[in-house]
């Protein structure tokens, strides 16, 4: 019996996206694998990182990498790996968590992207502060968020699995208040 | 109100947790005597003017902060990691 | 009436609007007061508490008598002020606070009555008998006086909030605001320049003075012009600044579509912003003071300034005989302007003996007004000079008392404005908000050329602040004549003389506050109401000052100030709570088997934000206890099946993994073999329980954790704390991964034949003993399986990753079918532990400790925890602490209840008698009677005992023997089954 079974993967926004509201657009993003990358004391993680997947350890509050292969800084002491399956030689350096499953990841894009997120986020998004590769972890209403800005109007959101309702939910009201003022 | 996370920079109030006056970071030893323990677990000063707290900044990077601020006029002198905290 | 040729309003438009039922006409750029005025209609409103007549005061925010309802149905808006609400097609406004109509008010008794009705009235009459007061005296005084109403209906309206930064905010967009942004912007800064007002200008739109040779208002719509062409600076019209806060935070409410005929049904109707500036400039201008006199409250009399404002921005003339009575300069270009448009001024009475005419009108100096006459609207006034009392024939009374600064924004954090004697006003303190610097008339500068210099000196003093260069502005060229001003508050006579219009204070009833000893002005304040209004006492409470310091024979700045407190302007509740309504209230956590569940008919009920099915309903149940019946059954005869996921999880790793776990725990997880799982109990600081849950060691540095539901946020702050805040020193790292796992129990006598019907390598008991975890795969991918029971059968939980959820929770439910079981949700869950005695937040709750749970020995005594030292101290460890217990039923009533209480039997149901409380009780289909878990004093001693139960909530009262906790298998046979 078991070997005939198969199980069907459902991404976190199955059914909730793309959407287009006025200038912008939200969809979901597959970032392929994700780890948490938390190195132990004293451990540099860099050399390795950079050895084994072509990017820099970010420093607080950047992303490093581009689209299909980020490291993008996620916290005190750790930094989320996007895309590739991460090198073994990674574990000896670091606590390595798969995260893949765990954060619903989507994309706004558009004209209003930033005036959207300010309805939504307590932090300095203008883009003279908040430029491409910054990141941040922060809220979105009343989830925890990480930010990363991918464009210049352009904004990668992650949040937990669970709240992929919620987080479309608020994201698309602001939207269309934002698209009922043009 | 802004606390200046040492790790993200300033930020607002709301993803910040409060946790009250910065006593855990000496926390006494086991076989300490029933006052140490009594005065680190109830006993806080509640002083006006410069305060030091522990607050944790949950929904930014999760680090655990130490905050100097005056609790008469609400000024924020300073924030440093608890990890790195003087003892 | 309209007067040719004049105002800001486009001519070319009309608009049709209704008040009270009656139709007029309009223009676009018309408040409702400007459109109103311009059809000749004075009467807008009655009184707080009199119920007297009144019309428009002021042409601003500051507005006391023109509230309206604006609109119909459950969004209506009550107390709007008629000065700030623009007009558009089809506009439904009404007159509030009048029954049965406006101008035929029957509550105007309540006028002829005022004898009875002066300040205290309410303290002194309703005293007694007390138990008429929310009876009889509140219903009926709430009736009589009052503003308007909501409908009552939920408000169906959108609601915004949002967050802004900038270099500096400037607040205010006359003259002195409008040169700091340009000076500002020019240099390079991030400018938010906000103003209440649907057009920026501010008094340059109400006056005629010309700024480097053009109209006041030209010179601001070319700066306007030229500041909405930078991307360095943002405008916000219609933005009022309500409130400075902690470090460069302000409130700021933007009325979004409030003057929009037919908005976009998901345009906001406000937008409450939390602006966050490096610093500040405050250019709010000032506000202007009636005199107190005799009847100053009859509609036709309006502050001077609003009568300018009125003519020169909304080309109307608010009569057709004005009359200006004041006792400064600055009024006295009412007089010219309203001649200049072609308006009958009949004379200008100063009260000052040595006022110069500044043109060709009818001066009488030295002249005060004592009365006014007419029914609901000016007809004459009476004044007096030292040669004795005349009439004079008007339809209009402008009024100056002079002006005062907009100081309120410096004193939300706890500033008080300092008394300058030249102005007759308060002034801001400086210092008062860190980072803001005030400019313009809020400082106390009124020429038009003082504040456009004074707004290019605040910008520049912010700029250098800023360490920014500074841009080259010239300070253009206006009108700089000198403030002349003597002050009169009030002026001498018998008969009412009003101060806060709003709540009808009088300066008698001032005087009287004074004469029964209520001296400091806080308690003037309260006694008799005085600036307690929406408008918070912005017309009135220097005069009031002035006449409580007169009265008390001390000066104005030793009476000192009431506190200005946010917001500045009214901010209704919605706009506060924006965002946070309905599925904005908190976010809703669904887990991967949510859409199957609710396919399958199951409730879905709150746990935490998470949403869990409570019970999976099948054909021919007609109530939940039947399928909760049915469920429990599963798991105690076949399999079933519940998803599990929302539990906290945290993978911990590192060196020192076992240290942290030690330390966090009671009892020992360095002991605990690779492969293996153990229960956990922690602790808080100060010895009593804070969380449960079992922990499994994947590797020698490597463990998963779980959390109940409830405290998984919790023990990970918790977990951070140890290792940020204890021991800084250990190498160990956490990293939630709750909701990278779907996790599902599959309990029953039959789970392990479901469970090797899905993994690749079968398991046994001897492979998989009680308490086994490890690695498995299941159609290929990589997953854990734990043995572990929350149920008391033999039971696994088997977590894959969550893309997975979905479809594997509907294979486990198809699977448990064909073997007899199926689906249980929360309801049998709950039934299951209490069955087996398990404890969960109901009986954890904060005040129990391990020893009351029968669990003392769980603290290691080979090593330090915490909240080990207090666990042990005096009182924690007593015999007649209240235990936990179990409970069934002997009495008549066989229901039990969580949160009953518990008594000797034959005792009083009395606090004194308490015994103890029910925290969880369920029926249980396996004993086929309630049972439930709580606690009892000495309750460990005291099995076998009978105890009178008592739910005064639900009318039960009964009597319940006390047993051990764990009603099923104590033994444990099954869970190593
Ligand atoms: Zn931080």
């Amino acid at each position: 019996m078991a070997n005939t079974l198969t199980l069907t993967a459902t991404s976190p926004c199955y059914g909730l996206l793309p959407k287009t509201v006025g200038t912008c657009t939200l969809t979901e993003t597959d970032l392929g694998t994700l780890t948490s990358v938390a190195p132990f004391k004293g451990r540099a993680v860099s050399d390795a990182l950079k050895g084994a997947h072509g990017m820099a350890f970010p420093a607080p509050n950047r992303a490093t990498g581009k689209d299909g292969a980020r490291a993008i800084w996620f916290g005190r002491d750790m930094v989320l790996l996007a895309g590739p399956v991460p090198d073994p030689g990674l574990g000896d350096h670091a606590a390595l968590t798969d995260q893949s499953d765990a954060w619903t990841c989507v994309t706004l894009s558009g004209e209003d992207a930033g005036a959207v997120l300010a309805r939504l986020v307590p932090v300095d998004l203008r883009p003279a502060i908040f430029k491409q590769g910054h990141t941040a972890r922060t809220q979105l209403g009343h989830m925890n968020a990480s930010i990363t800005r991918t464009g210049p109007d352009s904004f990668l959101i992650l949040v937990f699995r669970s709240m992929a309702a919620t987080l479309v939910h608020d994201l698309v009201t602001a939207m269309e208040s934002l698209a009922a003022r043009h | 109100m802004r606390l200046p996370c040492p790790i993200c920079g300033e930020r607002d109030r709301r993803e910040f947790y409060y946790q009250g006056a910065a006593v855990a970071l000496n926390r006494p030893a086991p076989d300490a005597d029933a006052d140490a323990w009594q005065d680190f677990v109830y006993l806080r000063e509640n002083l006006p003017g410069d305060h030091q707290e522990l607050w944790s900044h949950d929904a930014g990077c999760g680090a655990w902060l130490v905050v100097t601020r005056n609790t008469v006029t609400h000024a924020v002198l300073g924030a440093k990691l608890a990890s790195e905290a003087d003892r | 009436m309209r007067v040719a040729g004049k105002g800001h309003i486009d001519r070319n438009s009309t608009v049709h609007f209704r008040f009270d039922g009656v139709e007029y006409q309009g223009f676009n750029g018309d408040t409702v007061a400007s459109a109103l005025l311009a059809n000749d209609v004075r009467l807008m409103g009655r009184s707080f508490k009199y119920h007297r007549p009144r019309g428009v005061l002021t042409a601003g925010s500051e507005e006391p008598n023109a509230l309206m309802t604006v609109g119909v149905g459950a969004g209506r808006e009550p107390n709007v002020r008629a000065t700030v609400q623009e007009i558009y097609e089809g506009l439904e406004v009404r007159s509030q606070n009048a029954f049965p109509a406006l101008n035929f008010d029957l509550l105007a008794v309540n006028d002829l009555a005022a004898p009875f009705l002066s300040a205290g009235f309410y303290y002194k009459t309703f005293m007694w008998p007390r138990a008429f007061w929310e009876k009889l005296y509140e219903p009926v005084i709430r009736r009589a006086a009052g503003l308007g109403a909501l409908s009552g209906a939920a408000d169906q309206d959108r609601y915004e909030k949002a967050y802004a930064f900038c270099d500096l905010l400037v607040i205010g967009a006359g003259p002195a605001g409008l040169m700091a942004a340009l000076v500002a912007a020019r240099s390079g800064a991030d400018v938010i320049l906000a103003d209440e007002d649907a057009q920026m200008g501010g008094r340059l739109l109400a006056e005629t003075d010309t700024v480097d040779g053009l109209a006041g208002a030209d010179w601001a719509a070319d700066v306007l012009a030229e500041l909405a062409g930078m991307d360095n600076v943002r405008l916000m019209t219609r933005t009022t600044v309500t409130g400075a806060y902690d470090q460069g935070t302000f409130g700021a409410l933007e009325r979004v579509s409030h003057h929009i005929a037919r908005p976009d049904g998901r345009l906001p109707r406000e937008t409450f912003w939390r602006i966050v500036a490096q610093r500040s400039i405050l250019a709010a201008g000032a506000l202007e003071r009636p005199i107190a006199f005799q009847n100053n409250d009859r509609p036709g009399i309006m502050t001077a300034g609003a009568v300018r404002a009125y003519l020169n921005r909304w080309g109307v003339a608010p009569g057709k005989a004005v009359t200006v009575f004041a006792n400064n300069d600055a009024a006295h270009r009412t007089a010219l302007d309203l001649i200049d448009a072609g308006v009958h001024v009949t004379a200008v009475l100063d009260s000052r003996t040595d006022a110069q005419a500044q043109g060709d009108y009818r001066l009488i100096r030295g002249a005060q007004v004592c009365n006014s006459s007419g029914r609901t609207g000016l007809d004459a006034i009476t004044y007096r000079t030292t040669s004795g009392q005349e009439k004079l024939a008007t339809d209009c009374l402008a009024m100056s008392g002079g002006w005062n600064p907009t100081v309120h924004m410096t004193c939300h954090m706890n500033g008080r404005p300092s008394w300058d004697e030249s102005i007759a006003s308060f002034v801001p303190t400086a210092g008062a908000i860190p980072g803001m610097t005030v400019a313009g008339a809020a400082l106390g500068v009124f020429s038009v050329q003082g504040c456009l210099a004074s707004g290019a000196d605040a910008a520049r003093t912010v700029l250098q602040e800023l360490g920014r260069s500074v841009a080259d502005v010239e300070v253009p060229v206006a009108d700089d004549a000198a403030y002349a001003i003597a002050p009169l508050w009030a002026v001498a006579g018998k008969g009412r003389a009003w101060l806060d219009f709003q709540n009808d204070v009088t300066v008698k009833d001032v005087k009287q506050a004074a004469t029964e000893n209520f001296r400091s002005v806080e308690h003037m304040k309260r006694y008799t109401t005085q600036g307690m209004a929406t408008d918070q006492g912005k017309n009135s409470n220097v005069a009031a000052l002035a006449v409580l310091a007169d009265a008390t024979g001390r000066g104005i700045p030793e009476t000192g100030t009431t506190t200005f407190r946010p917001p500045y302007t009214p901010v209704p509740l919605a706009a506060l709570g924006a965002g946070s309504r309905g599925k904005g209230f908190a976010p809703e956590r669904h887990t991967t088997s949510h859409a199957a569940s609710v396919a399958m008919g199951a409730p879905m009920i709150e746990a935490g934000l998470w949403y869990r099915p409570s019970y999976f309903p099948r054909k021919g149940e007609s109530n939940w206890r039947q399928s909760c019946d049915r469920e429990v059954g599963f798991v105690r005869n076949t399999v079933g099946v519940c998803d599990v996921s929302t539990l906290g999880k945290i993978d911990i790793q590192g060196p020192d993994a076992a240290k942290l776990l030690d330390f966090a725990y009671t009892n020992m997880f360095s002991t605990l073999k690779v492969g293996r799982v153990r229960y956990g109990l922690m602790l808080r600081e100060d010895g009593h329980v804070m969380d449960d849950g079992t922990t499994a060691r994947l590797g020698e540095t490597h463990y998963a954790m779980t959390t109940t539901t409830a405290a998984a946020g919790l023990v990970m702050r918790h977990l951070e704390f140890i290792t940020q805040v204890h021991h800084p020193e250990w190498d160990v790292r956490i990293m939630s991964v709750t909701e990278q796992w779907a996790q599902f129990a599959i309990a029953g006598p039959k789970s392990r034949d479901l469970v090797n019907g899905l993994v690749e390598k079968t398991i046994d008991n001897e492979s998989w003993p009680f308490m086994a975890c490890g690695p498995v795969r299941v159609a290929g991918i990589d997953a854990r399986l734990f043995r572990i029971s929350f149920s008391g059968e033999h039971a696994y939980e088997l977590a894959m990753p969550a893309r997975y959820g979905d479809a594997l929770f509907r294979v486990l439910v198809k699977r448990a079918e064909a073997l007899a079981g199926g689906a249980y949700g929360m309801e049998a869950l709950n039934v299951l532990r209490v069955e087996k005695g398990h404890i969960t937040h109901s009986e954890i709750h904060g005040r129990t400790t391990a020893f009351d749970i029968g669990m003392e020995r769980m603290i290691s005594a080979n090593k330090d925890c915490i909240g080990k030292t207090m666990a042990a101290r005096d009182g924690l460890l007593e015999d007649d602490r209240e235990q936990m217990v179990g409970f069934k039923p002997t009495g008549a009533i066989k229901k039990l209840t969580a949160g009953a209480h518990l008594y000797s039997e034959g005792a009083e149901a009395v606090p004194e008698n308490d015994q103890g409380y029910v925290t969880s009780a369920a029926f249980s289909p396996d004993f086929g009677h309630y049972i439930a878990l709580g606690f009892v004093r000495g309750g460990a001693a005291r099995h076998g005992d009978r105890l009178r139960l008592v739910d005064a909530m639900r009318g039960i009262d009964t009597v319940v023997e006390v047993c051990p906790p764990v009603f099923i298998d104590p033994e444990g046979g099954r869970v190593r089954g």
